[in-house]
């Protein structure tokens, strides 16, 4: 508790169990004022669990909950500085979407020209103001989820917390919301929690990612450092594509079924996994001096942006420039850069 | 128990909330109980009491109402209130099938038209569903009078003296229970065939020709869950129904309804009017179980 | 849609008429002149207009008016309340299914079962109070009765449809529980509560087995009348009373439909 910076959001060893499912373990973790932060996993991992204990809509079995300093564990979520946007965003089909976001404000009676300077400027701020007479159900996916956004943020949250919020918007739209939401929270400077099991999602948004898997938090760090280096093959495997490449640890190396490769430290095992990137291979015309192996082209997949080749010895798979021209039954060979071996714990 | 619970998003005590629970229910339960649960029980204790010379109730417990029933007295056995019990049920059955037999044409019939005017069309099921019994039962005073057709045409088989109406009989009786029960099962009926799936039922057509197979084993299985509510909705009142027989069917068509309201208008006689009351439960509750029953199977099938 | 066999379109139709031409007659007889009898003598309003100068027609009007409103209300009341009682707490799995029991009881039980019941519980409570002699108050308590499971069915169906998540979002929007049930639950649950107080004020309306066990002399309901009226033969009369409550129905479902498509 020490630790903590009196401004942020603190969760120290939460536990959680429905009946005979585990689903937080000895949970925590700390949240700077002003960061955009990312709770990542798969679907019943536990992050949404976790989300809801912080929002106070679930009790935890045990441990903390410590906001601005203060522990608010056991303070009810109408008392709590933390407003939530839902999966189902929640709208209050009944009221118009003025009267949706002044609800907060009205509920704690706030001065009637304060709340409507508020809540004006909210819906000016997120394009909603023509709109403000409107119902729910009169508005379309994206703008229903910027009604939630703005019905959370105009009670100025100490934390908001974003759970799953473009779940239910389509792919082109996601990726456009995404920057949004990203622009939106550097500007007000707010701190933001997000939900997401869309790695590229997290990606996008975040400062700071916490990867999760069966109720524990595997990894904590920047989108980058997630990305390059993961900590755990599920890790690694979870945040886009991987090659998992199996060794035995030799001199300063790894013996492995493609021969031998120069890693940058010693790994701490002597039978491992290290991990590589397909798109941090490269495709060379000679052998290089190390980590070098011939391969042969079993599948070559145009997309666009990229050209995908599977490879034998499989199942190797490198990324490349798509104005390369590669089919299936060539023979190439391939340099697996030690900076780009990640080893991984197990 | 002090623990903290979160119940929809507040933070409240297990005691509290069931506090609070029992104030909503609170009024409503203690209402049910004392003019529904209490009612029962008491009409249950009657059927074991003895009806005093002038209709009184006499607390002396007796098995004498149900041997009754069953047909045993002073007098011998007779099996009048069985054909009694035995008929209600047979109309009930007979109410059922008529009822499902028209209601499907109905259905279909209902659910081709256009989709402006087909609400139109249900309207016409709903309007009778909500009519007034009595008055839907009486009308048919006038179409089975003897001046019209029906009669007439009656008499002219010679099943019918000159100048009499074709009422009270078993036939009018039979009429009337399926116009009033007709809406009962077409309605939740439709709420099936507006959401069958033809291309089970054109994939059907084209493998075999038949219509009963194709309304076997593609229609039938599809709107059994509206059927189902239909049927329960008809079978379980025209066991009991009332107004039917006794305007139709008149002393020549008694069902067990007439025979519970003579005991406890005319004859005055509590307890047996009870015990029959308890037989009409007892096949409620029969049909029930066994409805369920078949039902499970069928949903396995 | 698909292409119906024409023996379809016959059949219904003639189904339709079974169901349409007998309230036809109703309805034709109505407004036909002669007294007695079947023939047709010309058209006249005269017997609709004697209805409104028939102390005892009007009396059970407002018997009939009386018992559905007073009974709706009371109904409307206690089944919303059950409703959210029987819905929105953390009961036993025992505890709801006999409250579910309990709730579908007047649904399943043959009228005719409840109101022999009735009877027999009004005869012993008689001996206790004069409260329970036969009229219009034991037939409210036996309409209240059985509309109460009616309310509380719509009422609940619309619960479950609410969902949770809009308390929980009110909850994290600083709602206290007066504030959530005078702002969300409340508006929200206005069309299921409306929806139960039409059902069950067709259905005090319709019905005529339970006021027909509970009715005393002076509280005659126009479905009793009628009943009590065709069976000493049907009149003129009869058949414009009958057209008219013909014709309140209608109106009531039109409302009804109406009020539930918006």
């Amino acid at each position: 508790m020490a630790t903590t910076k009196s401004t942020g959001l603190a969760v120290r060893g939460i536990n959680k169990r429905f009946g005979p499912v585990n689903a937080l373990k000895e949970i925590s973790l700390d949240v700077q004022e002003g960061e955009f932060f990312t709770l990542l996993g798969p679907s019943g991992c536990g992050k949404t669990t976790l989300l809801r204990i912080i929002a106070g809509l679930e009790l935890p079995d045990s441990g903390k909950v410590i906001l601005g300093g203060q522990d608010i564990t056991s303070l009810p979520a109408t008392r709590r500085q933390v407003n939530t946007v839902f999966q189902s965003y929640a709208l209050f089909p009944h009221l118009t979407i003025f009267d949706n976001v002044a609800f907060g404000l009205r509920a704690r009676k706030f001065p009637k020209n304060e709340i409507e300077g508020r809540v004006g400027k909210r819906l000016e701020m997120l394009g909603l103001l023509d709109m403000a007479h409107r119902r729910p159900h009169q508005l379309s996916g994206g703008q229903q989820q910027r009604v939630a956004l703005a019905r959370a943020l105009v009670n100025e949250p100490k934390v908001l917390l974003l759970d799953e919020p473009m779940s239910a918007l389509d792919a082109r739209l996601r990726a456009q919301v995404q920057v949004e939401l990203r622009r939106l929270q550097r500007k007000l400077g707010q701190t933001f929690i997000l939900v997401t099991h869309d790695q590229a999602e997290a990606m996008v948004v975040s400062d700071r990612i916490a990867v999760m898997n069966q109720g524990m938090i595997i990894q904590f760090g920047s989108p980058k450092d997630v990305y390059e280096q993961p900590r755990t093959r599920f890790v690694a495997e979870f945040l886009g594509a991987a090659n998992l490449l199996k060794g035995r640890k030799k001199h300063h190396g790894l013996e492995t079924d493609i021969g031998f490769l120069v890693l940058e430290r010693e790994p701490k095992w002597e039978n491992g996994t290290v991990a590589i990137r397909p798109e941090r291979m490269h495709i060379t015309e000679d052998p290089a001096s190390v980590n070098s192996t011939r391969a042969r082209v079993r599948e070559a997949i145009y997309r666009g942006t990229d050209l995908d080749l599977w490879l034998d010895p499989g199942p190797l798979r490198v990324r490349t420039a798509s104005n390369q021209h590669y089919e299936a039954g060539d023979e190439i060979w391939l340099e697996l850069p030690s900076e780009a071996l990640v080893i991984l714990d197990e | 128990m002090n623990e903290l619970i979160i119940w929809y998003g507040e933070l409240t005590t297990p005691r509290r909330l069931t506090r609070r629970g029992l104030k909503f229910l609170g009024v409503g339960m203690l209402w049910i109980l004392l003019f529904l649960v209490l009612p029962g029980l008491v009409l249950v204790a009657v059927s074991f009491a003895t009806r005093g010379s002038y209709g009184q109730l006499e607390w002396s417990f007796t098995l004498e109402n149900y041997k009754r029933l069953t047909g045993f007295s002073v007098f011998g056995w007779t099996a009048d209130y069985m054909i009694i019990l035995w008929r209600s049920v047979w109309v009930a059955f007979v109410t059922c099938l008529a009822a499902v037999i028209l209601s499907y044409p109905l259905c279909f019939f209902i659910c081709s038209r256009p989709e402006r005017t087909r609400y139109l069309w249900l309207m016409l099921v709903v309007i009778p569903f909500w009519t007034n019994m009595v008055i839907r039962t009486y009308a048919w005073f006038l179409i089975l009078a003897p001046e019209f057709p029906p009669a007439r045409i009656a008499h002219f088989f010679g099943f019918l003296p000159p100048n009499t109406p074709l009422y009270p009989n078993a036939f009018a009786v039979y009429i009337g229970m399926v116009t009033i029960f007709l809406p009962f099962v077409a309605l939740p009926l439709y709420s099936s065939v507006e959401r069958l799936d033809w291309s089970l039922v054109e994939a059907a057509q084209d493998l075999y020709a038949s219509r009963t197979r194709v309304f076997l084993q593609a229609i039938l299985p599809q709107t059994m869950p509206g059927l189902s509510v239909g049927i329960i909705l008809t079978f379980v009142p025209a066991m009991g129904m009332f107004v039917v027989p006794d305007l139709l069917g008149g002393a020549k068509y008694m069902l067990v309804g007439n025979l519970i309201e003579q005991q406890f208008g005319a004859s005055r006689d509590w307890p047996f009017g009870a015990a029959v009351s308890m037989a009409l439960m007892l096949l409620t509750m029969v049909s029930l179980y066994l409805y369920r029953r078949k039902h499970k199977e069928m949903q396995i099938v | 849609m698909r292409k119906l066999h024409p023996v379809i379109s016959v059949l219904s139709m003639l189904t339709l008429a079974f169901l349409y031409v007998p309230l036809l007659a109703v309805a034709i007889f109505s407004v036909n002149a002669t007294r007695y009898g079947l023939a047709w003598r010309g058209f006249t309003l005269n017997w609709y207009i004697k209805l409104f100068h028939n102390e005892v027609i009007l009396n059970a009007a407002w018997n009939s008016l009386v018992l559905a409103v007073v009974s709706t209300l009371a109904a409307t009341i206690l089944g919303t309340a059950l409703a959210i009682g029987i819905d929105r707490f953390p009961w036993t799995k025992k505890l709801g299914t006999t409250l579910d029991l309990l709730l579908h009881l007047p649904v399943v039980v043959p009228d005719i079962i409840f109101a022999a019941a009735l009877v027999v519980a009004f005869g012993l409570l008689r001996m206790l109070s004069s409260f329970f002699e036969p009229g219009l108050l034991n037939m409210i308590i036996g309409h209240i009765t059985f509309q109460v499971s009616f309310v509380a069915l719509v009422v609940r169906s619309r619960l479950v449809g609410i969902g949770r998540d809009v308390e929980e979002a009110a909850r994290d929007l600083f709602a206290d529980t007066p504030y959530l049930l005078r702002k969300v639950m409340l508006p929200l649950l206005v069309p299921g509560i409306v929806a139960g107080a039409m059902l069950a004020f067709t259905l005090s309306l319709d019905d005529f087995v339970i006021s027909f066990f509970t009715a005393g002399p002076d509280s005659v309901t126009l479905p009793l009348f009628i009943y009590a009226a065709v069976r000493r033969g049907v009149t003129p009369q009869i058949h414009a009373l009958s057209t008219l409550v013909l014709m309140t129905t209608v109106i009531l479902i039109i409302g009804m439909e109406r009020f539930t498509r918006d």
